[in-house]
């Protein structure tokens, strides 16, 4: 029972989904604010993105006509639903050590949902262009998911047995030096960030939800309280991603003494890499990205793979 | 004042339809988002559906053939929803006001809750009006 209640604070309250959405929206300011002073402009205060949601959660939820109520309504949770989990498997795994065997594979595996539960929701709104977005983010997803597992693998690979464990990663990191010291782990590093950009459909890969031709797209015919779903679940993505590459490229996370500063400076700095490539680059098209993604991006990720077979 | 009723006057989230406007006021709109003002300091931004809007903002003069687009424009938006009218044209139809196709200023077809006039207004007369647009709230 006690064990029980443990698990229903870490999933609501400590890792899971408060501690996670309040950091998402921190850093979903922090993305904000740094586009701003790209832009030369001040940019909003930090409360912002906690103004945003709460606005929208007391907003009236408009069901377009014609839309499959609860696909429309529910596949967004489903998505806040999967980054919790994440949020919450990987905390736990860096903090308490506890992981099981093929963790990994399950965190992959959930990081997808959040993309198939935009599908999902935009197929359900019978808008013809959130179908265009829900298309898009389809390719995007097919396009992005062979580089990212390839980069993954290689952080797998570097172990001496090889091992689908997080922990079993981060062990290997304490005793032999972070993934990023080798060439192999830089290349994968790399590779990951700009899946993530795809992950998070930031520019340039923002392709389903572009504002000016498809406004919005997947997000278009969300309003209110479901919208906020949407806006968390992207702000927790924003602070997910960036946790998995800490944990599996450079260290992981360390909340003990020092160890948080030098936590979330690696935090910041992944997360401004993200944001300053948002900012630099305009939009390309899906047939472009998914040949960057399938091509030199793959080929890069399988350079990497082959270099941490040989051990470098 | 409850929390959500504070998130409504700290992110205003600003739909911008051009019903009929001749586009000045909407460069006028844009420069708000430009560094000079920058209204994203009070969480005013523009977003791509009416659906995400906290704020319609109407321009031109609203000829015949927009009425419907407009009202539809209107009704979708989740409410609660402000309505600005912008430009001279927005507010009494301007120059257009005898126009053989001018159907009304937009407070003849959908509540208006501000009015900002100028042909075109200025950056800062909108950012004052969307001031006194707060202060009704």
């Amino acid at each position: 029972m006690a064990s029980t209640l443990a698990m229903v604070v870490y999933f609501l309250v400590f890792p899971g989904f408060l501690f996670t959405a309040a950091v998402g929206l921190l850093t979903s300011w922090v993305d904000r604010k740094v586009s701003a002073r790209v832009q030369w402009r001040v940019g909003p205060p930090w409360y912002q993105p906690f103004a945003d949601v709460l606005k929208l959660l007391g907003k009236e939820i408009v069901i377009p006509e014609g839309a499959r109520r609860a696909g429309f309504l529910f596949a967004p949770v489903a998505g806040l639903a999967a980054v919790v989990v994440v949020s919450t498997m990987l905390w736990l795994t860096n903090l308490r050590g506890t992981g099981f065997v093929g963790d990994l594979i399950g965190v992959v595996y959930l990081l997808t949902i959040p993309s198939l539960g935009m599908i999902i929701g935009a197929s359900a709104s019978s808008n013809p262009l959130a179908s265009v977005g829900a298309s898009r983010e389809m390719k995007l997803i097919l396009a992005y998911e062979l580089p990212f597992i390839i980069a993954i693998l290689t952080a797998v690979t570097k172990v001496s047995p090889m091992t689908l464990r997080i922990d079993g990663i981060l062990e290997h990191q304490a005793v032999n030096g972070v993934m990023l010291g080798s060439a192999s782990g830089v290349i994968a590093f790399i590779v990951c960030i700009l899946c993530a950009q795809a992950k998070l459909t930031y520019p340039p890969f923002d392709i389903p939800e572009a504002e000016t031709e498809i406004m919005d797209g997947t997000h278009i015919e969300y309003s209110g309280a479901i919208l906020a779903v949407v806006k968390l679940t992207q702000a927790m993505m924003l602070f997910t991603l960036p946790v998995l590459f800490i944990t599996l490229f450079w260290g992981g996370v360390d909340l003990t003494g020092i160890g948080i500063l030098w936590t979330v400076l690696k935090y910041l700095a992944i997360v401004t890499i993200i944001v300053l490539i948002k900012n630099t680059n305009p939009r390309v098209k899906i047939d472009q990205a998914v040949r960057f993604f399938w091509g030199p991006v793959t080929l890069l990720a399988i350079v990497g793979m082959v270099l941490a077979l040989l051990g470098l | 004042m409850g929390l959500t009723h504070w998130g409504f006057k700290k992110s205003l989230w600003v739909f911008h339809l051009n019903a009929g406007a001749c586009n000045n006021c909407d460069i006028e709109v844009l420069d708000c988002l430009c560094p000079k003002f920058d209204v994203e300091r009070f969480g005013i931004k523009l977003v791509g559906s009416v659906k995400a809007a906290d704020v319609l903002l109407v321009s031109g003069s609203v000829p015949r053939k927009v009425v419907p687009q407009l009202i539809e424009t209107y009704e979708q938006a989740p409410k609660p929803i402000a309505v600005v009218a912008l430009g001279a044209c927005g507010c009494t139809g301007g120059i257009f006001k005898d126009g053989y196709n001018f159907a009304g200023p937009v407070d003849k077809h959908i509540p208006v809750d501000a009015y900002i006039p100028g042909c075109p207004p200025r950056p800062e007369a909108i950012i004052d009006g969307i001031v006194k647009l707060l202060g009704k709230l």
